[in-house]
């Protein structure tokens, strides 16, 4: 975290300020997407980039998410940065191959020779009673092929760096943004900074159990400590800020000095992030683990719309620290 | 459920018989979407929905020449379809809250409405992303040969979307009984399509011999009667049609998209409104034509403006799922 926090930002306006800030520091990085330009995406994270970009570098696109996302991959490859805007992460579905079986491949494929420094910027989260296809958390989908980068954004501070970094990688990177956290306040220091890929973050000291934690998860999980700490029990919070790179180090070490440890990540458990960083702890921590490592996820339905419906789908602050309290025994 | 659906009684009855009907059925879209905007603006629906005013008439004069059997495709854009086809609206109100008496009990929402009994595969929330599935009852169509024909809508923002031009292409090669229907409302979401749609639109369906033709969306009789021709030679095995409708939404994207000059003149919306209005222009012609006089008109707005008002107290009123609903029906 910064050392003097001087402002606040939210999150939206983080993202923004990072795409800003690397647009005028590098002329090749370009933003194309649908209703990137004058209307700065439906959730205004844009406002005012073609304003002082011009249409040469933000670009409106027609509807047209394989087309574009592949167009991403060429330009790319010959001289642009590109961020590609995908509204909504269940779009990514529609780019699957060219993330997939292009971008993902270009580098090793041609032994070395072509990159792909190209960021797709896009959602994930449900609860903002948007249904099936508007609600989904994709992300374990990107972080399972060798190739692609994935980065989590949970605080406007981590936003701002992670995006800088990721901007500058020469990779391809997928920044997954929370659309319920872009209102989101908090402390983003003036001036240049930026967070390396691959740092998780420790969000919250604690001694009693460890409570690895996603992007929309993240405030849960700390929702959930402040409910632990009442009855006595102090939880380590720690947020990975990348799948893939994944700081293995950190999450091991805390499970060994808490020695109990849980996952939540607002994508499915089944063969998703949960499983993978619970193994990851399993592994690595086995011979200081009191309890075998708990996962929290969205349940293994499509995102419904009824709102009583929708709001049992994804962990929350109350049955996390319920999940949390039982691991340590005092249910 | 309080209100009947009277799709058995489509192709039927006298032409002043079937302009009343196709009226009757333009002013339940309005006044359905009217209080959709209402639950809105009371902070009574959740989320958000696509209001499909002063398209009307496309998804009427379409639908008045399918038969309830007949399939239809819809978007986010989607209650007009299934009002059209003839869906009662107790329970597409109830859907758009999230209650048990919905078409989808709830699950689905304002952009997922589906309803075996009418023909409607259900709306669809991913722009293009039914033209795969009305393709393809175009297909059970033929090969099990029912007579059926699918309709698939769609915005002009799906014509970017390259599933398209492989199911006209698809359509075209084995002669499927599917009309697509390009609902040209000007806009995709904030933006003219002239920026983004390069080319001629109908040139998309003539490039892989999909008949293709257009119509002003905004004049029932001409969308109707085209229809009916497209429907009459998908039925006849004689192959797929493009339909282009140019039409308007009077309102914004979504209920939420108030101020809307940056992307389009309060001018522009005032003139369709005016002098471009499917229903207003319908009556005048209708009791030009001596079918109906303007007392009669009345009535009809009266009985439905009732009829929508009774809907939504049915919906406030029912109760929301269950919660043990909520892991029922992810498999069949
Ligand atoms: C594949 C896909 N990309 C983007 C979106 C977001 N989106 C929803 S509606 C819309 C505009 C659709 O325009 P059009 O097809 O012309 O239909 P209209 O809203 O004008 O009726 C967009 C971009 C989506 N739902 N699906």
């Amino acid at each position: 975290m910064p050392e003097v926090a001087t402002r606040e930002l939210t999150f939206a306006q983080a993202v923004r300020e990072a795409l800003a800030e690397e647009m005028r520091r590098d002329s090749r990085v370009c933003i194309f997407g649908e209703d990137v330009a004058e209307a700065g995406t439906p959730f205004k994270v844009l406002s005012g980039l073609v304003e002082e970009f011009g249409a040469e570098r933000v670009i409106d696109t027609p509807i047209s998410e394989a087309g574009f996302t592949g167009m991403g991959v060429g330009a790319a490859m010959t001289g642009l940065r590109p961020v590609v805007d995908i509204m909504f992460g269940d779009f990514l579905t529609l780019t699957m191959d060219q993330m997939v079986n292009q971008a993902a491949k270009v580098h090793y494929m041609s032994g070395g020779t072509w990159k792909v420094p190209m960021v797709v910027r896009t959602t994930l989260g449900a609860t903002r009673r948007s249904a099936a296809q508007h609600s989904q958390s994709l992300h374990a989908w990107l972080s399972h092929v060798p190739g692609l980068k994935v980065v989590l954004p949970s605080t406007p501070y981590d936003a701002k760096g992670l995006l800088k970094t990721a901007i500058r990688d020469e990779n391809p990177v997928v920044f997954f943004e929370d659309k319920m956290m872009y209102k989101l306040k908090g402390p983003v220091p003036e001036g240049e900074y930026t967070i390396p890929l691959g740092v998780a973050d420790v969000k919250r000291e604690g001694e009693d159990i460890t409570i690895v934690a996603t992007s929309s998860m993240v405030q849960v999980a700390l929702g959930a400590a402040e409910l632990l700490e009442k009855i006595g029990l102090s939880a380590e919070v720690i947020d990975p800020r990348t799948t893939w790179p994944l700081d293995e180090k950190t999450l091991i070490e805390s499970a060994k000095k808490t020695s109990r440890a849980m996952v939540i990540d607002e994508g499915y458990g089944r063969y998703g992030v949960t499983g993978e960083i619970a193994s990851v702890i399993a592994e690595g921590a086995f011979y200081n683990l009191e309890a075998p490592v708990k996962r929290m996820g969205a349940m293994h339905v499509p995102i419904p719309f009824s709102p009583p419906l929708e709001d049992v789908t994804v962990p929350t602050d109350q049955t996390v620290f319920e999940a949390a309290r039982a691991l340590c025994g005092k249910a | 459920m309080t209100i009947a659906t009277d799709s058995s009684k489509t192709n039927t009855g006298t032409k002043a018989e079937q302009s009343i009907r196709m009226y009757r059925r333009m002013v339940m879209i309005r006044l359905f979407e009217e209080q959709v905007n209402e639950l809105y603006t009371r902070a009574l629906m959740p989320g958000l929905a696509h209001l499909y005013v002063g398209e009307e008439a496309v998804a009427v004069g379409i639908c008045e020449a399918l038969k309830p059997s007949d399939y239809i495709t819809s978007t986010h854009r989607g209650h007009g379809h299934c009002v059209a086809k003839g869906a009662s609206p107790d329970r597409m109100f109830a859907e758009l809250l999230g209650k048990e008496a919905g078409y989808c009990r709830g699950k689905g929402g304002s952009m997922h409405i589906a309803d075996p009994a009418t023909g409607n595969l259900g709306a669809n929330a991913i722009v293009g992303g039914s033209a795969g599935i009305a393709t393809g009852a175009a297909l059970s169509a033929k090969r099990l040969g029912t007579g059926q024909v699918a309709v698939c809508f769609f915005g002009e923002g799906a014509l970017g979307q390259g599933v398209l031009y492989e199911v006209m292409n698809l359509a075209a090669l084995w002669k499927l009984p599917v009309i697509y229907v390009c609902e040209n409302n000007l806009y995709t979401e904030y933006t003219h399509y002239s920026e983004t749609t390069a080319g001629d639109i109908l040139a998309r369906g003539t490039a892989f011999g999909v008949h293709a033709e257009s119509v002003d969306g905004q004049d029932v009789r001409a969308v109707h009667a085209t229809a009916q021709k497209l429907v009459d030679r998908a039925r006849k095995g004689e192959g797929p049609a493009f339909l282009l409708c140019n039409t308007y939404r009077y309102t914004g994207h979504h209920v939420g998209d108030i101020n809307r000059e940056y992307y389009r003149s309060k001018q522009e919306e005032q003139m369709w409104k005016t002098e471009r209005d499917p229903i207003k222009n319908f009556a005048t012609w209708m009791i030009d034509q001596k079918i109906t006089d303007a007392t009669k008109l009345q009535t009809i707005e009266d009985e439905v403006r009732a009829e929508m008002k009774a809907a939504v107290e049915f919906a406030i009123a029912a109760p929301y799922p269950t919660i043990d609903e909520v892991d029922q029906d992810v498999y069949a």
